[in-house]
């Protein structure tokens, strides 16, 4: 080999590894990094008197927003309000007494299971109890 | 393939794309283009590390735009997580504000030595102007950037500065509220130098580079007096000669930041809070230092004027002289008119040196 050419084969050595010293740092820096979040499995979601029967109220839940469901018949019912089509916030709708995503019309039952339209899977339940004055949204344990 | 009959052999990748983009011309150029080599030629390199530093500048700034937001309640604590928690965060910061004020030391160098080897005069006139306005876009892109991480030392220094301004005579009362988006210094104020800092400044920098890159293209290099009378100076090829050369520069220029960085990497601070008192040893940037030591040192009074008054006035009418140095030295360079814009030139540099130097070497009480 020519000493020209070696010369030249060092240059390109060289400067890739300076390339790859500059890129790996820009590379790291674009990927954000994973912030662990407080778990949350129990929320205050409304007070007692504060949904009248045939309504709803979406709340956050830790990160995510879930629907409080108060029937015509007094009960109270929560979901997730993540449609599990893609990720829109779902509604109640008390006329045809439907859980329903505007998004691309998927319906869900009373039940949160998934019954018209795209989703495919039903939304995760929760359970619900009333203490003292406040409804309480709990994960159902091992969810 | 002599004398054979097969396809014609398909054009290399360099054909392909000069055939649509017309390389050529601009390679016939860069193999044209010369530099003049004698004993100064040292200083030509200062421009192109200048431009070096300002492309660190605009890379790590679009980069820190990924995570950084501009609202007085978030601003410190994006920068603070960007520090803390994305991988290398600190590391791209440190190199920004580095590089921001090493490409400010660069551009100075640059002038001075352009002012000194009267590189200015005709037909480079318009190549002065244009750098003296991209220098001032350099320090107002300091000082905007400064503001950004919302922290005690910068919002002084803000407060400082824009009040400087507000006691101009005539516009001062307006240019102080046109600058801080009102009367105090406020998140308003922060979104504003971030706009003018992301905005603003680089749409403004873009054109007025291209214009002074473009004259230092059409004029070329120019050869001091000194080395003019003595004969036409050598000449060095721009391809490969000078660009390796400059290479150089820019690969150690790289080095020293990444150690700075590594080294001293730029600290946070305290977040600012508009009611607390200032903290003590408060400084603007060092490229400020010499004006504000200039302001500290003139009496309350100066005849029937305020003494900061006179200070800001005198300080911009020397920068207007300056500014107009090639209309006003002699077009030959040589003379006694010459001899004394040199001088004037080197007091220049003593005065601004001597001015910093007083100002840290006093700390907070001269």
């Amino acid at each position: 080999m020519k000493r020209r050419d070696f010369l030249g084969w060092m240059t390109r050595l060289a400067g890739t590894t300076l390339g790859a010293f500059v890129l790996y740092p820009v590379l790291r820096f674009l990927v954000p990094p994973r912030i662990p979040e407080a778990v949350t499995r129990r929320v205050a979601a409304a007070r007692k008197d504060e949904l009248k029967p045939g309504s709803f109220k979406t709340f956050p839940f830790g990160s995510q927003p879930g629907i409080l469901i108060r029937t015509s018949d007094g009960r109270y019912r929560a979901f997730s309000a993540v449609c599990t089509h893609l990720a829109c916030t779902v509604q109640y709708r008390a006329a045809d007494q439907v859980i329903w995503c505007a998004c691309h019309n998927g319906i869900y039952d009373l039940e949160g299971r998934n019954v018209s339209g795209p989703p495919p899977r039903p939304l995760d339940r929760y359970e619900v109890h009333e203490v003292g004055g406040d409804v309480v949204v709990e994960k159902p344990k091992g969810a | 393939m002599p004398g054979g009959g097969g396809p014609p052999a398909r054009p290399g990748w360099r054909e392909w794309l000069d055939v649509r983009l017309g390389l050529e011309p601009l390679r016939r150029l860069a193999e044209h283009k010369e530099v003049p080599a004698h004993r100064h030629t040292f200083w030509y390199y200062w421009g192109g590390m200048t431009l070096f530093l300002f492309g660190v500048q605009v890379a790590t700034g679009i980069l820190l735009l990924l995570y950084y937001r501009a609202s007085a309640d978030e601003a410190y604590e994006s920068v603070r997580f960007l520090m803390t928690q994305v991988s290398f965060g600190w590391l791209i910061r440190s190199i920004h504000s580095w590089s921001a004020n090493l490409m400010i030391g660069a551009a100075l160098i640059h002038m001075f030595s352009v002012f000194l080897l009267k590189a200015y005069r005709g037909p480079r006139e318009v190549t002065w102007l244009s750098g003296m306005v991209l220098l001032g876009l350099a320090l107002a892109f300091g000082f905007s950037g400064y503001l950004l991480p919302w922290n005690e030392l910068a919002f002084f220094a803000t407060k400082v500065g824009t009040d400087i301004v507000g006691d101009l005579p005539l516009v001062g009362r307006f240019l102080l509220r046109f600058l801080r988006g009102g009367d105090q210094i406020t998140g308003g104020t922060l979104t504003r130098f971030f706009g003018v800092h992301v905005a603003i400044l680089p749409a403004i920098a873009t054109v007025i580079l291209g214009v002074h890159l473009y004259l230092v293209q059409r004029h070329g290099m120019s050869v001091p007096p000194g080395v003019e009378a003595a004969g036409p100076a050598r000449r060095m090829r721009f391809v490969p000669n000078f660009l390796m050369r400059d290479m150089v520069g820019w690969l150690a220029a790289l080095g020293v930041l990444a150690l700075l960085s590594a080294l001293f990497p730029w600290e946070l601070g305290v977040k600012a809070d508009p009611y607390a008192p200032a903290p003590a040893g408060i400084r603007p940037e060092w490229y400020f230092v010499w004006m504000f030591q200039t302001l500290k040192l003139l009496p309350s009074h100066v005849g029937p004027l305020e003494g900061e008054l006179v200070g800001i006035l005198g300080i911009g009418a020397a920068g207007l002289v300056w500014t107009l140095a090639p209309f006003l030295d002699d077009a030959e360079g040589r003379g006694p008119r010459a001899r004394l814009w040199s001088m004037l030139g080197a007091l220049a540099v003593v005065y601004v040196t001597l001015m910093t130097v007083l100002s840290y070497a006093w700390g907070g009480n001269p």
